[in-house]
């Protein structure tokens, strides 16, 4: 009996640590929220596009990981993306005309928010609205952008001979 | 002795591998067909759930901590030449969840588990057990087959979820706490890859491992010949068939879900 009793006690603890690891598998390795400690202060930014920026990346100042990316939103308000900061309490110290950048870490990595400070005597507090923005680099844009001045400069140069056909 | 079983079993062929097959496949019909019958007596079931689940999970555990360790140091450096070490978290999920968890729980279950089987049921055989049962009327493939052949079924699903898990917390230890990869973007970056069916994917591989590694075992087992040799012979049968059978699956199981 005493025997039976820890033979189905050893099961039981088999079943449900199984069970609990396709638990975690389904709760923390798909797309749930993440959670993270909302222990420092919130800073707020509007960017005109956030491109693949996603909650949770890094808020870097010089390279460094000063904070998370709490929370993206589109503000209906503004036409904007509003993004929330969550910045580590022992960063009090950003001058409040800090201007903040998406970048994108390496060739294929996720991107982040970089901080870049300003001169100001005063720093951020909790709440404070980051007004400089620089939205993600999208790449088709950059590509179109590059296109069409190259296509500009070309139809510039164009303009002072009359556009020859080419003839076969 | 020996050399004429050995000439025995070799002899036919194609033949002979077709009859074996076909031998395999019968017993597993008969075994699927037991298997309702044998659902009204669930202790004997959980008593082989902890035979085969319970007592491989310090290997299961200890294995997949090191799997997913190495995964996390060999991903790091392969990625890191790219500048693209944040993509370590999506890897060595979907590489865990889809491919190594599955695979590598399987053949560590048929090397554990399974030869544990065929040696007990063959064993059984050799000593005249499952005669004495079939003289009581106790129909052997049910009252000793469909039992271990469940716990099987059941335990490989449920290690290989630890094996997953745990090697996840392994990639993560030596990636984010030994080479310094940001948690954030590990953890974020691998919950924007992994799908829910991924996870499904994952167990759904491992149940055909399941079908497959124990209805070999319990095959072999009860077709061992009644000989300390031959109950010998068929252990080392049950890890070479169900590797290649659990390769050769999870083959074909990963062509299907590419459709």
């Amino acid at each position: 009996m005493r025997q039976s009793r820890s033979i189905e006690l050893a099961t039981g603890f088999f079943a449900a640590l199984g069970f609990a690891a396709m638990f975690f598998m389904v709760t923390q390795i798909t797309n749930r929220s993440p959670t993270f400690g909302d222990a420092g202060f919130r800073l707020e930014a509007d960017f005109d596009n956030v491109g693949s920026l996603k909650e949770g990346a890094p808020v870097s100042m010089a390279g460094v990981s000063v904070g998370r990316v709490e929370s993206i939103r589109y503000d209906q308000g503004t036409y904007k993306a509003h993004v929330v900061l969550r910045i580590q309490p022992q960063y009090n110290r950003i001058p409040d005309d800090s201007d903040a950048a998406i970048f994108t870490a390496g060739l294929l990595g996720g991107q982040y928010v970089g901080l870049q400070p300003g001169g100001s005597e005063t720093y951020y507090k909790d709440g404070s609205h980051v007004e400089l923005t620089q939205s993600a680099i999208v790449l088709e844009e950059l590509i179109s952008k590059f296109l069409f001045s190259f296509a500009s400069k070309e139809a510039d140069q164009k303009t002072a001979p009359p556009a020859q056909s080419p003839q076969p | 002795m020996s050399t004429v079983n050995l000439r025995i079993d070799r002899q036919g062929g194609l033949r002979g591998a077709l009859e074996k097959l076909g031998a395999y496949l019968l017993f597993s019909a008969r075994l699927l067909v037991a298997v309702p019958r044998s659902l009204l007596r669930p202790a004997l079931i959980v008593a082989q759930v902890y035979n085969a689940g319970a007592l491989s999970l310090a290997l299961i555990m200890f294995c997949g901590l090191f799997v997913g360790m190495v995964l996390g140091l060999q991903g790091a450096d392969l990625l890191q030449r790219f500048g693209a070490e944040e993509a370590l978290g999506p890897a060595a999920a979907l590489g865990l969840l889809k491919q190594l968890g599955p695979v590598v729980a399987a053949l560590l279950f048929a090397g554990r588990a399974g030869t544990a089987l065929t040696s007990e049921i063959g064993l059984m055989a050799a000593t005249d057990q499952l005669s004495a049962m079939e003289m009581m009327a106790v129909d052997p493939v049910r009252r000793v087959c469909v039992p271990r052949f469940l716990g099987a079924l059941i335990a490989l699903p449920l290690l290989t979820a630890i094996f997953i898990t745990i090697g996840l917390y392994g990639a993560q230890l030596v990636g984010v706490q030994l080479l310094g990869i940001d948690a954030g973007q590990f953890w974020s970056q691998m919950r924007n890859a992994v799908e829910l069916d991924d996870i499904a994917e994952g167990m759904v591989k491992s149940l055909f491992f399941a079908l497959a590694a124990a209805s070999i075992a319990v095959y072999e087992g009860f077709h061992a010949q009644p000989t300390a040799e031959g109950v010998g012979r068929a252990t080392t049968r049950t890890v070479v068939n169900s590797s290649i059978a659990v390769l050769l699956l999870n083959y074909l199981l990963t062509a299907l879900y590419l459709h």
